[in-house]
């Protein structure tokens, strides 16, 4: 039996978390608040430097009423909730096969090489983390493309991509 | 199914399968279409309890029309369908996936647990291929542990999450998920910790592999060389039904039997793991006479001789009335029945097995056995519940997943408790104060009906009368009026309440206001028993007339005698007041003990111990809550020269030269029984209500119900159950506001004071607690110490 406590674990969450989570809740109807999960788990990565802490997910399973081995089933599920802590910049080079066919292979292995890490690692200064495996982000036309915070970059060439990862904090 | 009664015409569609044609109702699944008629579909995921999931599309069919297979789980049916099991579409299906299911799945049968009662292994006899294709590496993954009931092997699930729905739809709470994705997908609790539910074996039952199965079983047998044996459940009052696997003449487990009216399909852990406690180290070999305060081994002449000897030189220096009786309510009806014709024989009426309860001031007006009024099927079908002191989940599992059903389809169902438990569903309303403050709630919620005072008892009139009821308790009351069906339901804690008479009094007049059904949840397996049995003091077998009646079982510890007889019971667990209860017992002259085991205090206390047989070695009867009675008969070897309680019961009865025990078997008991219980159906309880309840002290309130494993002498001693997070906590527990008022602070170790008892116990903040009380659990080893389980204590600092 756990002790009381005055707290709640949904406390965690910031208000601007919660806002946003707040305004996808209107677009369901009440009693089918997990379906804003995805969203919320976002919201609470966004807060917490790219990661969500299982006292995120706990927290977020309390704001939605939901069990938390549900939060942890779709935060497990999804490539793109972290669950441990990462570099400041996200970078996802996608290796599907229209960026295969057009090099991303090479880009990945610069990318390795630059940076001193493999895919699914974090720079020792926590400058940035390579995403493991990334797949297809519809760009194909764009091919080898990569993402960096979200953010698209397409045609990548080696020196396009010294330039960009150049750039980040 | 040619003509299937129960479907209205407009509901009815007709189907074909396998060429023979079917009237079924309309939306029913393939499944339960041809479940219904004995045709065999394959499934691994589907399961007629819980919700349908169609992952592991192991029950592809071939429907006329539809290119490809349909999983059968989750097609409804429709006019005119003919659906194919048998087609080459559908066994070629069948065997597909069955080829993927087997590519993760370890060959290890020969190490397996469940090989032998496997679906797994069996549907891959008949769909599986005879040589793998696949050569890649199987997934391995980790095991977890979950608890001390439930052994993980995780590499051999196949996901078919019936685990899952099991724990989420059933029992309540989701504690078993799927985390991770495709090949990284894992059934577990993520963070790893013990299942909590009382229900958690039933996914030994439902899983249609070897990837959870029972712990305490592990490695201990082959499915192959277990006997099976019908029997009863001997713990609660549902008498859930159960079989009892035996591997010569051993029991080595137990499973549920399926009754879907009693227990559907279910079994609740304390049921199912108990038989832990059979073979436990103090199981008792022989009979055993204490000589000069050390215990020898004995032959049952002697043993015997010795009890009688015993017995008359009390009844002979002191008086039959100088002799007690405490029977444990888990005791065979006919061993009951026996032990109450060996007191009364005697000379005596003391002779109780109410040992929880206190307060018997309105006895004589109780009806011939308290029991739930209504089937236990029906308890999922009111819409209003009014529960009093009852934490229906841990005192009766079983009841508890009914109204849990009841209230997930929309019943209101309101608890009056002393502490707010958690009960997994929605509830209606609930009052939690403190047990002094129950009876006025219970007041209030009766003068929520008009004239409700006016035709209460006279005891209870004044108490309404002067009641005004606040918010809550209207719309308890209003909830009950509206209600089509309902049932105001008496718990553990409404019998062990120092008030009870007042309480079922009141709750009387809620019932009869309300025009619902007043309901008792007994206690134990054989509590209804024990008052058909005559194992009362003021009531013969049968509700027979006593003239004056004897001590009840907070008499027999209150006022010492000079002799004892126990059935089954070890005073300081067993009673109300458990310290007190053992002192009067420990005082006494001669205390003969008939239990399968010698429990410390009992050898400490006893001068002759008889070891009877328990319920899987004996022939007897248990009456459940709705009054059911249900026989089972041994099913394993006796251990030593252990007897049934029974035979016991009958031989002490002839060498006392006693009249009417001649029975040769105990059918003749339980028949004897019968007859006079079916001939007092004109049973009238007396008329007018006495309440002379005690009025509750000053001080701390001790909230001192039961942990469900600690009810009776087997779940005591069943080691796993031990361990169990239902098991483990004997911390008192208080709200942080009671705790400030009285100088203590959370995490440290406190004194608790009752009476002229002390005890030092662990202090844990609990909201649930209300203030004014201490939630300080009875029967567990750190209060037995204590006076009774609903007294007042004071607590200190250390």
């Amino acid at each position: 039996m756990t002790a009381g406590t005055t707290t709640r674990k949904s406390d965690l969450l910031t208000p601007e978390s919660r806002a946003h989570i707040d305004a996808w809740l209107e677009k369901f109807p009440a009693d089918r608040k997990q379906s804003v999960v995805l969203t919320a788990l976002d919201a609470a990565q966004h807060q917490n430097g790219g990661w969500v802490s299982r006292e995120l997910m706990d927290a977020v399973a309390a704001y939605l009423d939901m069990p938390p081995l549900r939060v942890y089933e779709v935060g497990t599920f999804y490539s793109m909730i972290e669950l441990e802590p990462v570099g400041r910049n996200m970078v996802a080079v996608c290796t599907n096969i229209s960026c295969m066919l057009c090099g991303a292979g090479s880009i990945v292995e610069h990318v390795e090489n630059k940076l001193g890490i493999k895919l699914g690692e974090t720079t020792a200064d926590g400058r940035i983390t390579l995403k493991l495996e990334e797949e297809c982000l519809a760009a194909c036309a764009g091919g080898p493309m990569m993402t960096v915070n979200g953010h698209y970059h397409e045609n990548l060439t080696p020196g396009k991509v010294d330039e960009i990862l150049g750039g980040l904090e | 199914m040619s003509a299937c009664p129960g479907i209205p015409p407009e509901d009815a569609v007709t189907v074909t399968v396998d060429g023979r044609e079917f009237q079924v109702r309309k939306g029913a699944m393939i499944i339960e279409v041809t479940d219904a008629a004995c045709i065999s579909v394959p499934r691994f995921c589907y399961h007629k309890k819980l919700s349908v999931a169609a992952n592991c599309r192991m029950c592809m069919v071939e429907v006329e029309n539809v290119p490809k297979p349909l999983p059968a789980c989750a097609t409804p049916v429709t006019d005119g369908m003919k659906i194919h099991t048998t087609s080459e579409l559908a066994q070629g299906a069948q065997k597909a996936v069955m080829e993927f299911l087997l590519i993760n799945h370890p060959l290890d049968c020969p190490i397996c647990d469940q090989g032998g009662e496997c679906e797994l292994q069996d549907l891959a006899l008949g769909y599986g291929g005879d040589v793998s294709r696949f050569a890649e590496k199987k997934r391995v993954v980790k095991d977890k542990y979950i608890g001390s009931l439930i052994a993980t092997d995780m590499t051999r699930c196949i996901h078919c999450t019936r685990c899952i729905r099991m724990l989420q739809e059933v029992a309540g709470k989701m504690e078993l998920g799927a985390t991770g994705r495709g090949e990284n997908m894992e059934i577990g609790t993520y963070i790893e910790q013990s299942l909590e539910s009382e229900l958690s074996g039933n996914v030994i039952d439902v899983c249609p592999v070897g990837a959870l199965t029972s712990r305490p079983f592990r490695f201990k047998a082959r499915a192959w060389e277990l006997n099976q044996h019908a029997s009863i459940a001997p713990h609660d009052s549902i008498g859930s039904n159960i079989f009892v696997h035996t591997r010569r003449g051993e029991v080595m487990r137990v499973v549920p039997r399926e009754n879907e009216e009693i227990n559907e399909v279910w079994l609740s852990d304390r049921d199912r793991f108990s038989y832990e406690g059979l073979y436990s180290e103090d199981r008792l070999a022989s009979p055993m006479i204490k000589v000069d305060g050390r215990w020898e081994a004995s032959d049952w002449d002697t043993a015997l001789q010795a009890v009688v000897d015993g017995l008359r030189s009390i009844t002979s220096e002191a008086g039959a009335d100088q002799l007690g009786m405490l029977v444990s309510p888990t005791a065979t009806l006919e061993e009951m029945f026996l032990a109450q014709a060996v007191m009364r024989g005697l000379g005596t009426h003391n002779i109780d097995h109410r040992l929880r309860c206190s307060d018997f001031s309105d006895q004589d007006s109780a009806p011939l056995a308290p029991d739930l009024g209504m089937p236990l099927e029906q308890l999922e079908a009111v819409d209003a519940a009014l529960v009093v002191g009852s934490n229906p989940r841990k005192e009766q599992p079983l009841a508890g997943h009914r109204l849990r059903k009841a209230a997930l389809a929309g019943a209101s169902v309101m608890f009056v408790n002393p502490v707010d438990y958690d009960s997994l569903y929605p509830v209606a309303a609930r009052a939690i104060v403190p047990p002094s403050r129950m009876p006025a709630v219970l007041a209030g919620i009766a003068a929520g009906f008009p004239d409700a005072a006016g035709k209460a008892p006279e005891a209870v009139r004044a108490l309404i009368a002067s009641a005004s009821p606040d918010a809550d308790q209207q719309a308890m009351a209003k909830a009950l009026k509206a209600a089509d069906s309902a049932i105001v339901l008496l718990g553990n804690t409404a019998a062990a309440h120092p008030q009870a008479s007042l309480i079922r009094a009141l709750a009387g007049v809620i019932a009869a206001a309300s025009g619902t059904v007043l309901g008792f949840l007994p206690e134990s397996a054989n509590s209804v028993g024990g008052w058909l049995a005559g194992a009362v003091p003021h009531r013969g077998a049968a509700g027979g007339l006593v003239a004056t009646p004897g001590l009840d079982a907070h008499a027999l510890s209150a006022q010492p005698r000079k002799g004892y007889v126990l059935l089954n019971v070890e005073p300081e667990f067993d009673c109300n007041d458990g310290a007190g209860a053992l002192r009067a017992v420990a005082s006494a002259d001669f205390v003969v003990s008939l239990s399968p085991w010698a429990g410390e205090s009992i050898k400490a206390c006893a001068d002759v111990m008889l070891p009877i047989s328990p319920f899987t070695e004996t022939s007897g009867t248990f009456v459940n809550a709705e009054g059911r009675w249900q026989s089972f008969t041994g099913v394993a070897t006796r251990v030593g020269d252990s007897r049934p309680g029974w035979k016991v019961l009958r031989v002490l009865g002839n060498l006392l030269d006693l009249e009417g025990f001649d029975y040769t078997g105990s059918e003749e008991i339980r028949d004897e029984l019968r007859r006079q219980v079916d001939a007092a159906t004109g049973f009238v309880p007396a008329a007018g209500k006495t309440i002379a309840s005690a009025a509750y002290g000053s001080g701390l309130e001790r909230i001192g119900d039961v942990p469900m494993h600690a009810v009776d002498a087997l779940v005591r001693r069943a080691a796993s159950l031990q361990q169990t997070p239902d098991a483990t906590g004997s911390a008192a527990r208080m709200c942080a506001a009671q705790a400030v008022q009285s100088g203590v602070e959370d995490g440290t170790t406190i004194k608790v004071l009752q009476d002229d008892h002390v005890v030092r116990v662990g202090l844990e903040i609990d909201e649930r607690v209300p203030e004014g009380c201490i939630w300080l659990p009875g029967a567990i080893r750190a209060t037995t110490e204590l006076g009774p389980d609903f007294g007042s204590v004071t607590v200190e600092k250390i």
